[in-house]
């Protein structure tokens, strides 16, 4: 450490005067000025896409800002790349977390800062012993010749700070840190955070969630469209003033999705088993029952069997044991175009992957699934006039921001390619919409718009299955929740009544610390056999 | 001619600014080669090596009537591999096969037509050409399956293909294909089963009625690729496997029709080029046209429209060879080094705009990011 | 000790067969060890490319264009600097300028792969397409030139001679021959596939390989110059490239003949798969491919006695001719959906400062 011990840590560690970045079209930072102190958890609020990420990147050495200095211990300082930064004790732990999945824990510390025994060769034993040294500093023991990928990402997240940690690093950037992270999880970073910071270390902390922001932080800076807006201390603020700072009006914190009424069961999934890629089997027996005129919501860490599941249910994947029934149809072994005709409708969580070819024109990606039947095709020929017409009706009624039907989906930006899907998905006769991550990465706006719009369907009569990691989005949102974890359901509960915590716990343990007869929700009418705890 | 409307007219010029360029470039630095090696040639330095080849493959190519029909003549087997390559492209695949599927198309019609000698004309040309076709179509079918059920990458598995096809022919060949009597091992002559020629007949630079089918082909591929669903399907799993995965397409069909419909198309050539030109099959059949496809397929960027010119180019350069061979003493391989280095411009084409400062946004084929993708790791699952 | 049961019908056939075959690797160990040799450094070449995220298929070009550049110079440089070969390796000075002009051709071709695929982020497998059809046109177009003049042959490197002692030992002795009783390429390999496999994995360059081919970006947030290690790297394999063209000229060879590697670069990148990915693994692939090229050569010199005989070479040449392709796409099909390429493989990257 530096800076001198003791009560006077007034001096910033680190201060960015005025930055400003201008991109084609935009200005990702307006003169945005932030100030970090010895010590302090300094969140860092705003909205996807407010600037937030290109000020860090910019901190972190990975663009270079076209005005404005940086102060590092009152000292201006030039950062040319990741590894100036790293040199001068600033390290950023990524949303996206950069690991490399087929490394070891050790070798993902080591990387970039290696501890060698000489000159060519690694000294895994000398960074085993370190990386073991600094777990136990912290209040985390971690095996540093696991494989990084079969961690989960709590576990993940904890390499990512060790791997800042290693570098003695005294200013951490933590970008969204607990966004695929459960309650408890949350609580436990937040412990290890606390504890850096009672080090002395300084962290910048990156969330658009309000009340991690206001349990964790020292103080709050906001921004929005690229400029500070505000900077708050958390005892002299609240929720509904942040939220107004961040998104610039009144928002309503909590959608309205009024009162279901569902009618009978419409999906009936029993006792379903699925296998991956490698052909594991990670599906176990799920059984649960969606019935129209409801949001049945699946909370749940991500990789506990829920991409598998959707994709059985959709026709991506074939289960390997078990049934799926949409009305009085079989769909256990329906392909994608089959599962199509039945009347069940997709939006995938990789838009980029499934939901849409980058490189075809707006026009094509609207009639991706349809383009085959009338009155898009006849006798597998084309309809292109059909095809316009479609598109043209589309951009108006879902509001997609575009200069014209023929530009490609590629150019558009992520909220009006995630229109684009929505558009497609739910707009034709359906019976069951499955969402994945429907509002991933989007502004504000369009999640609101995507909400409103989930809940329209739901009000016409239309079963609706959500799939979020964001537990917030499937409290919000699902009428019946269903907890998974290690590929079963662990519970399913009532959506209104259903407390974060509790949904946390069973997300984090399975609930496998609550002993039988404890209070699991409300037990809600209908719900299958073995939809609680197998 | 009416090819590709649907594509606009600006993306043409781009399309078209960044090949001229390429070609431009290329031919400066053949030049370079040529002076530098000039010496070898003519056993002295000699400046005006260049200028004198490049003349006599313009004479050779475009400047009488039997120069162009001899262009037209080269051009089609490329334009026909070419379009089998170029599907191949949209269709996310990287089809080195053409080779190997145009001399089985080449083979198959040779015993057809032999066989077939002594029927009449309309029998035997029609079923030899239908040899041929299927033969080629068998043989682009056997890289599909590979890829679509095992995963193996079409690239190693058509080169491969290739060299196993010149062993199948040599096999044919020097044993139950031999004719009786050859100085050399050869199929009989077609004989019936030749194309008829329409002009210059009996000149040596006849054109016969084969280069007709290219009117044909090159509207119907167009028409596959943007008009039917077929083909939207096609250029879907080209651009984004997942996707069309995701919109109830079968992959797996997809690469298996366009890897088969390319070996028709090559075969198809294979058949044309035996029975409009040589008329037999010789044990070894020299020739490039698998390699010059690619030259053609990438300078068309995989449009049917694309490659019917950039056919057109190529077989003009292959045409003229002969002549600059005999006027200049440059040996024909110069051809092939040309196409290796109009290649390597059109894909640095950062070159292309630095020297003549072009403006035109970069044509890349999407589908192309499929053909690396894949490889190593197989296809995607259904 | 098996000619006992080599009556029986069918069983026999097989066993006989088998008893073919262990003799024609016995016998042909040091041939097909030597076969191996390009495949393997192929192999190689595209493995310390592929760790590091650069598909290379343009392997064949370039030990084409290493393999025509180290015979003319060698053959030039044979006629400015005539010498008697020397006891090591028959090394003269014109062969080791040969093999300098193969490590520096190889290097020169992979520099336009990597600025192609790396800097300008073009397809990877066009780029190396670019190179063997540029490799194969500038070749056989000199080529083609010199055959006018008969340019003469610069030699070939001599095998190392080991103690005969060795070669006589009981049961190993065949070993040794294999191994010791090669050429410096052949040999150079060897050390070369053991190296590269403790490196690639022990070393400080081998972790940040690895880390590069398969989350480049994750690579780069520690500090790590991607483009700078993939750079290295597509030239390093160059290298290898290089001195696999050297071993058609002035090591196995003392000629060249136009697109005489006929697909080994080819069938390096199968034996690059079938391995995994690991230096090791590939050159025991390239074993693999050389073994069953070196079968069709033994059927037709050496055929074996009775009734195998009969069969054997009843079979048409072509057959064995086209055997190694056809093992390669055998092996392809059946084994790559199991091998798992690099993550990044084939993905060129861009730094996000860029926009």
């Amino acid at each position: 450490m530096t800076s001198s011990p003791g009560p006077t840590v007034t001096a910033p560690a680190l201060e960015m005067r005025g930055i400003t970045k201008r991109y084609p079209g935009v200005i990702a930072n307006d003169r945005i000025d932030l100030t970090v102190r010895p010590g302090e958890i300094h969140a860092l609020l705003g909205e996807n896409g407010a600037g937030k990420s290109t000020l860090m990147n910019i901190l972190y050495g990975l663009t270079r800002p076209d005005e404005g200095e940086i102060l590092l211990d009152g000292e201006p300082i030039t950062i040319k790349g990741p590894s100036d930064a790293i040199a001068r004790g600033i390290s950023m732990v990524h949303q996206h977390f950069m690991l490399v999945p087929v490394l070891n824990v050790a070798d993902n510390i080591l990387l970039g800062a290696e501890t060698m025994a000489n000159r060519v060769f690694l000294d895994r034993d000398e960074a085993r012993r370190r990386i073991r040294e600094l777990g136990q500093r912290f209040g985390f023991e971690i095996d540093p010749d696991e494989t990084v990928g079969r961690l989960s990402v709590g576990w993940q997240q904890r390499v990512e700070i060790l791997k800042a940690l290693y570098r003695e690093a005294r200013i951490l950037v933590l970008d969204e840190p607990t966004a695929v992270l459960t309650p408890q999880e949350t609580k436990e970073i937040f412990a290890v955070l606390r504890r850096l910071a009672a080090e002395g270390h300084s962290i910048i902390f990156i969330s658009h969630k309000l009340y991690e922001v206001l349990e964790i932080a020292d103080r709050i800076t906001v921004i929005r469209r690229g400029r500070v807006v505000g900077e708050r201390l958390p005892a002299e603020t609240n929720e509904e003033d942040l939220a107004e700072l961040m998104v610039g009006r009144e928002v309503q914190l909590v959608a309205d999705r009024g009162e279901s009424h569902p009618a009978g069961v419409l999906l009936s999934v029993e006792s379903l088993d699925v296998g991956d890629d490698r052909g594991r089997e990670v599906v176990h027996g799920i059984s649960f029952e969606v019935r129209a005129g409801e949001i049945f919501g699946i909370a749940g860490v991500a990789g506990n069997g829920q991409d598998e599941l959707v994709e059985a249910i959709t026709g991506l994947r074939r289960p390997a044991a078990g049934r799926i029934r949409l009305g009085a149809d079989d769909v256990t072994m329906a392909d994608p175009r089959q599962a199509h005709e039945h009347g069940i409708s997709f939006v995938p969580a990789d838009r980029h992957r499934f939901g849409m070819v980058t490189s075809f024109a707006l026009a094509d990606n609207l009639v991706l699934t349809d383009y085959y039947a009338p009155p898009y095709a006849r006798r597998g020929v084309r309809d292109d006039a059909a095809i316009a017409a479609r598109a043209e009706e589309a951009i108006r009624e879902f509001d997609i921001r575009t200069p014209s039907a023929t530009v490609t989906a590629g150019t558009l930006s992520g909220g009006n390619q995630q229109k684009m899907v929505v558009a497609r998905e739910f707009d034709r006769d359906l019976r069951l919409l499955v969402l994945d991550q429907p509002t991933r990465g989007l502004d504000v706006g369009s999640v609101e718009f995507i909400h409103r719009q989930t809940v329209r369907k739901r009000d016409a009569g239309t079963a609706v299955l959500l799939v979020s990691a964001e537990l917030d989005e499937v409290l919000e949102l699902s009428d019946r929740i269903g907890v998974m974890y290690r590929g079963r359901m662990v519970a399913i509960l009532d959506g209104p009544t259903a407390s974060r915590e509790h949904v946390g716990l069973l997300m984090a343990t399975g609930g496998q610390e609550t002993s039988p007869g404890a209070p699991q929700g409300a037990a809600v009418p209908g719900s299958a056999p073995g939809g609680t705890r197998a | 001619m009416r090819i590709d409307l649907r594509v606009p007219l600006a993306r043409a010029r781009g399309l078209i600014a960044l090949p001229a360029g390429a070609i431009l470039l290329a031919f400066i630095v053949g030049a370079v080669v040529m002076l530098v090696s000039s010496p070898l040639v003519t056993g002295h330095f000699d400046p005006s090596l260049p200028l004198r080849t490049y003349a006599a493959i313009v004479e050779g190519s475009l400047l009488s009537v039997n120069a162009l029909v001899d262009t037209v003549v080269a051009a089609t087997p490329l334009i026909l591999v070419g379009l089998a390559v170029g599907l191949g492209f949209k269709a996310g695949l990287f089809n080195i096969g053409g080779q190997g599927q145009f001399l089985m198309g080449a083979v198959a019609s040779a015993a057809a037509g032999a066989a077939l000698a002594h029927e009449s004309p309309i029998v035997a040309i029609t079923l030899s050409v239908v040899a041929g076709v299927v033969a080629g179509a068998a043989y682009g079918f056997i890289p599909g399956l590979l890829k679509a059920y095992t995963g193996a990458h079409e690239v190693v598995t058509t080169i491969m293909l290739n060299y196993v096809g010149i062993q199948v022919i040599s096999y044919l060949i020097t044993g139950p294909l031999r004719a009786q009597g050859a100085s050399f091992a050869r199929s009989p002559d077609v004989q019936n089963a030749e194309l008829p020629a329409f002009l210059n007949v009996g000149t040596g630079h006849e054109a016969h009625i084969g280069i007709l089918v290219i009117l044909v082909v090159v509207p119907a591929i167009s028409w596959l690729l943007y008009r039917s669903t077929t083909g939207f399907e096609i250029r879907t799993v080209g651009a984004n496997p997942d996707a069309a995965r995701y919109a109830g397409m079968q992959p797996r069909r997809l690469v298996i029709l366009s890897l088969t419909v390319g070996g028709m198309l090559a075969g198809l050539a294979g058949a044309i080029e035996i029975l409009g030109v040589s008329g037999y099959m010789p044990a070894a059949y020299a020739t490039n046209v698998g390699f010059d496809a690619i030259t053609v397929a990438l300078l068309g960027r995989a449009t049917p429209g694309g490659i019917f010119f950039s056919g057109l180019l190529l077989g003009a350069l292959r045409a003229g060879a002969p002549l600059m061979q005999v006027k200049a003493g440059v040996p024909v391989q110069m051809i092939d080094l040309l196409q290796g280095i109009i290649l390597f411009f059109l894909t640095a084409d950062v070159i292309v705009r630095y020297v003549f400062r072009v403006k035109a946004a970069r044509a890349k084929l999407d589908e192309l990011q499929t053909v690396t993708r894949s490889y190593g790791s197989g296809t995607g699952k259904p | 000790m098996l000619t006992g049961l080599f009556d029986i019908p069918v069983l026999g056939l097989v066993l006989q067969l088998l008893d073919f075959l262990l003799n024609v690797v016995t016998v042909n160990g040091p041939v097909i060890l030597s076969l191996a040799t390009p495949l393997a450094l192929g192999a190689m070449c595209g493995v310390i490319s592929e760790r590091s995220g650069v598909v290379n298929i343009g392997i064949e070009g370039m030990m084409l264009a290493s393999a025509f550049s180290a015979w003319l110079v060698a053959s030039v440089a044979a006629q400015a600097f005539p010498a008697e070969p020397g006891f090591f390796f028959g090394v003269t000075p014109a062969l080791l300028i040969g093999l300098a002009a193969a490590l520096a051709t190889g290097v020169a071709f992979s520099l336009v792969h990597a600025w192609l695929s790396i800097s300008i982020r073009a397809d990877q497998i066009i780029s190396g397409t670019i190179i063997n059809i540029v490799a194969f046109g500038v070749t056989a177009y000199l080529d083609l030139l010199l055959s006018r003049t008969s340019q003469p042959s610069g030699g070939k490197f001599l095998a190392f001679a080991p103690p005969q002692a060795l070669l006589d030992l009981p049961v190993i002795g065949w070993l040794f021959r294999m191994v010791l009783a090669q050429g410096p390429i052949t040999m150079a390999a060897i050390v070369i596939a053991v190296v590269f496999q403790v490196l690639l994995f022990r070393s400080r360059w081998g972790l940040r390989t690895r880390a590069v081919g398969e989350h480049p970006k994750a690579a780069e947030t520690v500090g790590i110059d991607v483009i700078r290690l993939r750079y290295q790297n597509v030239l390093a394999g160059g290298l290898l490239a290089g001195l696999a063209g050297a071993w058609f000229t002035i090591d196995f060879g003392t000629t060249f003949q136009t697109g005489m590697t006929n697909g080994r670069g080819f069938i390096a990148l199968a034996a690059m798969i079938f391995g995994r990915w690991h230096p090791i693994g590939a050159f025991g692939a390239a074993l693999l491919f050389a073994a069953s090229g070196a079968l069709g050569t033994a059927i037709r010199t050496t055929p074996p006695p009775g009734q195998l005989g009969e069969i054997l070479t009843s079979i048409p040449e072509q057959v064995f001719s086209a055997l190694p392709y056809l093992v390669t796409i055998a092996v392809l099909a059946g084994v790559v959906g199991r091998s798992v390429a690099p993550a990044a493989d084939g993905q060129p990257y861009e730094r996000e400062a860029t926009h």
